[in-house]
């Protein structure tokens, strides 16, 4: 999995005017090329602040991010906002066009790409996040699994190399917010995308490749989900709820049931519990 | 909520109208306002009326549509008519009836000036009708072009309207929402004295704005991560083709113009 980074933060600080706080405390990492990485952590962790750092909305007081190999700056942003496709969390707020296919094109427009080409980029990324049958349909009319779909199809018609959710799912219904992973996961695997989804929801996060776990602007854990669960109080401490299949994994393991691994999901566990005598 | 609103009007059938390019349905609202000046007798009027009847006719919007959009103003042209039928003191006197005195030219006058109203309204509630409001500001954008040149900010002022747009049916929604949650709480919106329910209103816009606002702020950072940075080097998705039709109906309303410039009186 490990290949070369795509994003690097090199301590990086980052203070709100205002505030006394830092909402990033030297914090350093790096994101692989075509990985799935969850940023977790409760509210006011910096992870938000994180999102906004990546593609220019912000700047670091100190510090620097490469991403793709080009430095961060004033002067970057334009070419690196291209790279990096943003999906934020209030479905209605994101949405620019007066329809569908103004919305996913509204992108195109801002890079001046040539129409014919921006017709086939809209009818592509539609059919790719299975909107294209509501090419012209209005924004009122979408429910909020929908209008984030078009938000992700708004944001592949430019082609990026990373895809960022910010809290994405988190104002949608269960089944809205399996229609966008779903979605997202389908994309991922047909071009090497990153995806780098922040949320404070750890079902979420357990679909991703490795999970940083943030706390008052600084990183407090990083690794794979396996072993992020395993953290178990620490994360409940940290003001965040574990899945319910972990929970459940755990409840078992009191009992004298021990399971393969510390972090299953749903499906998982129920095909461990049912083969469980097989394997004994 | 919205059906009696001006801007939910568009009445989508199938018509050579609703084809038109936006622009050109523009312009001939623009220059049918103008011309309408010209007529001043019979025969002139006629031909107006022939004119607005076969474009009613052609824009195949059930007349029921029509007549909801000119209840609102009926009133309006009626009471023009009157009182151009009581003040106009010339002519031969028509009618007496103790001090109220009904005078040819009055009588003339205020049927011209009725129907001129009414023609005008009926015109140019068939661009609302026919075009919808996104084609429109496309058509204004397009023509206002020219208006760049002199820094008037043209693309500015369309994204703005077109996102006004795009946002009327959220905040009604929102509106709904709050007034439902106040009314909860025992805030009575339509009934009481109209002093109260004033008042009313206000715990229903504090909150509207409040969200408007920060609405406003989520969309510009929105619009700036997908790259938006004014309207220099943008293209356009959206597009507006002049067809022949366009044309032609722009060279009937010369021929109208020349006609009405003949016969007037």
């Amino acid at each position: 999995m490990k290949k070369n980074p795509i994003v690097s933060l090199d301590h990086v600080s980052f203070q709100y005017e205002g505030h006394e706080q830092y909402a990033l405390n030297n914090v350093t990492f790096d994101i692989y090329e075509g990985e799935w990485l969850a940023i977790v952590g409760h509210n006011g962790s910096g992870k938000s602040t994180m999102a906004k750092l990546l593609n220019g909305l912000q700047f670091p007081q100190q510090g620097e991010i490469t991403v793709c190999g080009i430095p961060l700056n004033e002067t970057s942003i334009w070419d690196i906002r291209r790279r990096i496709g943003m999906v934020f969390q209030n479905p209605d707020n994101q949405f620019v066009g007066t329809t569908v296919e103004d919305d996913v094109a509204f992108g195109l427009e801002n890079y001046g790409v040539p129409r014919e080409e921006m017709v086939q980029r809209v009818q592509d990324s539609l059919h790719k996040v299975k909107m294209d049958q509501l090419l012209h349909q209005e924004p009122h009319h979408l429910s909020g699994g929908q209008k984030q779909r078009v938000a992700i199809a708004g944001v592949m018609a430019l082609r990026p190399s990373i895809i960022i959710l910010d809290e994405a799912t988190s104002m949608l219904d269960p089944r809205g917010r399996a229609e966008v992973l779903d979605s997202i996961r389908t994309l991922k695997s047909e071009k090497s995308l990153t995806v780098i989804s922040i949320t404070h929801d750890l079902e979420e996060a357990a679909k991703a490749d490795r999970i940083i776990v943030m706390n008052k602007g600084k990183v407090f854990q990083e690794g794979t989900p396996d072993v992020i669960f395993a953290m178990d109080e620490q994360l409940i401490q940290l003001g965040l709820d574990i899945p319910f299949s972990v929970k459940m994994a755990k409840a078992l393991g009191k009992q004298g049931i021990k399971l393969s691994k510390y972090y299953l999901s749903e499906e998982e566990l129920v095909t461990e519990l049912w083969t469980y005598r097989s394997h004994m | 909520m919205m059906e009696n609103m001006l801007f939910g009007r568009y009445v989508p059938a199938e018509s050579l109208l609703h084809r038109m390019d936006p622009r050109s349905k523009l312009l001939i609202i623009f220059f049918f306002v103008c011309i309408i000046f010209i007529a001043n007798n019979g025969i002139t009027y006629a031909f107006i009326a022939i004119y607005t009847f076969i474009m009613l006719t052609m824009s195949r919007i059930p007349a029921r549509f029509l007549y909801k959009g000119l209840k609102p103003v009926i009133w309006l042209v009626i009471f023009t008519f009157l009182l151009q039928l009581f003040f106009t003191q010339q002519g031969t006197l028509l009618y007496r009836l103790g001090p109220v005195k009904i005078y040819e030219e009055g009588l003339k006058q205020g049927l011209f000036i009725s129907l001129r109203f009414l023609f005008l309204i009926l015109m140019t509630s068939l661009l609302t009708l026919t075009t919808t409001p996104i084609e429109i500001t496309d058509g204004l954008e397009s023509l206002l072009n020219p208006l760049k040149k002199v820094r008037f900010p043209v693309h500015e002022m369309a994204l703005m309207m077109s996102i006004a747009l795009r946002f009327i049916p959220t905040l009604m929604e929102e509106t709904d929402k709050i007034m439902k949650a106040q009314m909860a709480r025992g805030v009575e919106f339509s009934s009481g004295p109209l002093k109260e329910r004033i008042k009313a209103v206000v715990p229903l816009l504090i909150p509207l704005f409040v969200s408007a606002f920060k609405r406003a702020e989520e969309l510009a950072v929105a619009m700036e991560a997908r790259g938006y940075r004014g309207g220099e080097g943008r293209t356009k998705y959206r597009q507006l083709s002049w067809k022949t039709a366009d044309s032609l109906q722009l060279l009937v309303l010369i021929a109208l113009t020349v006609l009405l410039m003949l016969f007037r009186s």
